[in-house]
């Protein structure tokens, strides 16, 4: 396995763990930024450090050490600042002053390292993909080590995002909710606010060389978005994030390893390919959330249907021997027959009439369908229901028009004891209003000829 | 000046937007364990008169002091209870979350929530009826029970001054006659509550005083004296127009180079 996919562990293992430092680092507090409904200002952070970064550059001469960690933090918080200040004094929206933050910073930024470029080594291209792939060969000694760099940056970023989000929960928690009530609690929402930002700026600062910014702007917002989708705990919201993040770095690295063979490309941009990943798993997360997600909607609204049509299969049989006194039913037992009465398509008869024999509630012989016992009891309590309705619907005035409708939707909900309670409430507890017996709750009705 | 008994006691204030009025020197006292209404037109500077006692607009001028102290010093006192609206319902929280955060402010940065702090919220929910609701999200209330979650934070507070802004906005009958016996409970026990309503019907029936307001104080005093046709026609009818216009006539002037 290791031998197919050429990997060594000094450097595709060094590659592999700086993307996950730089995807869970980065969604830790991406969460915040996406309940704050703030999520442009991560883009706009990571994207307005870079005049902060190139400023450092020119002073220093230099890619790593405080100075640019410091000029990094400036932007990030300058970013936040003028957004706000934008947002008053131009009277826009938040987005709209964000928008106009972040592309004169970045411009600024560009036109400062092109300056840069000219006297030392500072690739405008590495800003936006960034070189994963160089993270292992980029090292420093440290007692007798040969060290990734980078890695160990993130590593440090990581923890401290950890530390930020596990220290300040509650603090984030209520200037996120309810920043009026942070703020007269005693915890100054704004203060909460920048201290996330410098964070967000820290985080975008150590990723920027290694992962470059699609990735990091990606990680600040699609993790915790595809979590939010998966849970209703903040705290969960948070872990589920971090996992996701993972993942998506580990299938982005496997990926990039693998899909240039198949497609015969050279190579592919391993922070492009985590990226793209964690856009799949954020489109799998959409689809399959059990309580927002769209192909997990459609699958329920087919299973209620179903039973619908399973029980209303039952409920007509059951009238059908009521009426004709015989227990077996083959003059109208084809199946465009039922399916005209059930207003339901064949395929899903088919399919009602099978699970129901299955289950054995009902026989079948060719084109004969006959309840069994277990069946007919079933049916019985769906009538009894249907029929108990129809006459309370009657006295709580519902015109005789419409009563059988309405007791068709509610027949499939109703439990023992709201038929009991529904029971009760009824003058007479034997005949519906159209004057057909409503069977008990025990004795369902033996057929006449048995 | 200061007087510790007198739960809020505001002189002079007056709060900007961009250099126009929103409130224009307003002035009254509250007295110990009363219910005061504050009512008045739209726009009238109902919820910013709340945010500037508590600091979170800024005043252009004036002062305010909660049992004669200033704001930031008896903070812990005051209970606040904002619009429903102005909090998202679709945060990953659950009742008992929101609850517990009344208690944030005691707890203090750093702090962590205990097992008597999150009893305290439990009760707290007992207390206005939704008890069973606890683990909820909160994005399953109805709007009834968002604002008994909003009161119940603010109970759990156990402040001696209850600042609420329309909490009887868009809410059931059961939840409005819960709220006003809330309030009722809350000023035997000796408590202050300063409430925003809209509903002129029931003021008479609520509250024991009034503070009429449309960007100034029109009236304030209690109720039977205060609550008349005629004082209601100089909050909601034509005569603001006179100082409306002149605030509109400083805007354009301000406009101008």
């Amino acid at each position: 396995m290791t031998d197919a996919l050429s990997w060594t562990w000094h450097y595709d293992g060094v590659i592999l763990l700086t993307g996950i430092l730089c995807a869970v680092a980065a969604s830790l507090p991406g969460n915040f930024l996406v309940l704050r409904r703030t999520s442009l200002l991560g883009d706009a952070v990571s994207h307005a450090v870079l005049p902060g970064i190139a400023a450092a550059f020119l002073l220093t001469h230099s890619r790593t050490g405080p100075i640019l960690f410091a000029g990094a933090v400036v932007a990030g918080l300058l970013t936040a600042l003028l957004t706000e200040l934008i947002r008053d004094i131009g009277s826009v929206d938040e987005g709209a002053s964000t928008g106009v933050v972040f592309t004169t910073l970045f411009a600024a930024g560009l036109v400062l390292i092109v300056q840069a470029a000219d006297s030392v080594d500072l690739d405008p291209g590495c800003v936006l993909y960034g070189a994963l792939e160089d993270s292992p060969l980029q090292t420093f000694r440290m007692g007798g080590l040969e060290l990734p760099r980078v890695t160990l940056t993130l590593a440090a970023v990581l923890l401290l995002n950890l530390v930020f989000v596990l220290l300040f929960f509650k603090e984030l928690l209520i200037s996120s909710f309810d920043p009026g009530l942070a703020t007269t609690g005693g915890y100054n929402a704004r203060l909460v606010h920048y201290l996330l930002m410098v964070i967000v700026a820290i985080t975008a600062v150590a990723s920027f060389e290694a992962a470059g910014n699609i990735l990091v702007v990606a990680m600040f917002i699609v993790p915790p978005s595809a979590a939010l989708l998966l849970t209703t705990r903040l705290s969960h919201m948070i872990w589920i994030s971090a996992g996701i993040a993972a993942t998506a770095a580990v299938m982005g690295h496997f990926s990039a390893l693998i899909l240039p063979r198949w497609a015969g490309y050279r190579s592919i941009s391993t922070a492009g390919m985590m990226t793209l990943c964690v856009g799949l798993l954020f489109l799998a997360a959409a689809l399959l959330s059990p309580s927002a997600g769209v192909l997990t909607g459609w699958v329920r609204r087919v299973r209620l249907s179903l039973r619908i049509l399973c029980e209303d299969l039952l409920a007509l049989l059951y009238r059908i021997e009521e009426r004709s006194g015989a227990r077996e039913i083959s003059t109208i037992a084809s199946v465009e027959e039922l399916s005209r009465k059930l207003l339901c398509g064949r395929r899903m008869l088919i399919v009602a009439g099978w699970i129901q024999a299955r289950q054995g509630r009902l026989t079948r012989e060719g084109d004969i369908l006959k309840l069994t016992d277990t069946g007919r009891r079933e049916a019985a309590l769906l009538v009894r229901s249907h029929r108990l309705w129809e006459s309370y619907l009657v006295t709580e005035g519902v015109g005789r028009g419409r009563i059988h409708r309405q007791a068709e939707t509610l027949e499939h909900y109703t439990s023992e004891g709201l038929r009991s309670r529904l029971d009760t409430g009824l003058p007479d507890g034997t005949l519906d209003p159209h004057g057909s017996p409503i069977p008990g709750e025990h004795d369902f009705r033996s057929p006449p000829d048995a | 000046m200061s007087n510790p008994a007198i739960p809020l006691s505001i002189q002079d204030l007056t709060v900007a937007w961009h250099r126009r009025p929103v409130i224009w020197d307003v002035e009254f006292d509250v007295s110990p364990g009363r219910l005061v209404g504050i009512v008045g037109p739209n726009g009238a500077g109902k919820s910013t008169l709340l945010k500037a006692v508590m600091d979170l607009v800024p005043k252009a001028s004036g002062r305010v002091e909660i049992f004669g102290q200033p704001w930031h010093a008896a903070r812990h006192r005051v209970g606040y209870v904002p619009q429903r609206e102005s909090v998202d319902w679709d945060f990953p929280v659950s009742v008992l979350d929101v609850v517990t955060m009344g208690l944030y402010g005691q707890i203090g940065w750093f702090g962590r929530v205990r097992r008597r702090h999150r009893e305290a919220a439990r009760r707290a929910l007992e207390q206005v009826g939704i008890g069973e609701l606890a683990d909820r999200q909160i994005s399953q209330l109805s709007g009834g029970q968002q604002q008994r979650t909003f009161l119940a934070r603010a109970l759990v507070q156990e402040a001696d001054l209850y600042l609420m802004d329309e909490p009887f906005a868009a809410v059931d009958a059961a939840t409005e006659q819960a709220i006003v016996e809330i309030l009722r409970s809350m000023r035997a026990a000796g408590r202050t509550a300063v409430v925003i309503h809209h509903d002129l019907h029931t003021v008479p029936d609520y509250f024991d005083s009034v503070v009429l307001l449309n960007m100034r104080v029109v009236a304030e005093g209690p109720t039977q004296e205060v609550f008349t046709r005629e004082n209601l026609e100089r909050t909601y009818g034509g005569r603001l127009t006179l100082l409306e216009e002149a605030t509109e006539a400083l805007r354009r002037r301000e406009q101008r180079l």
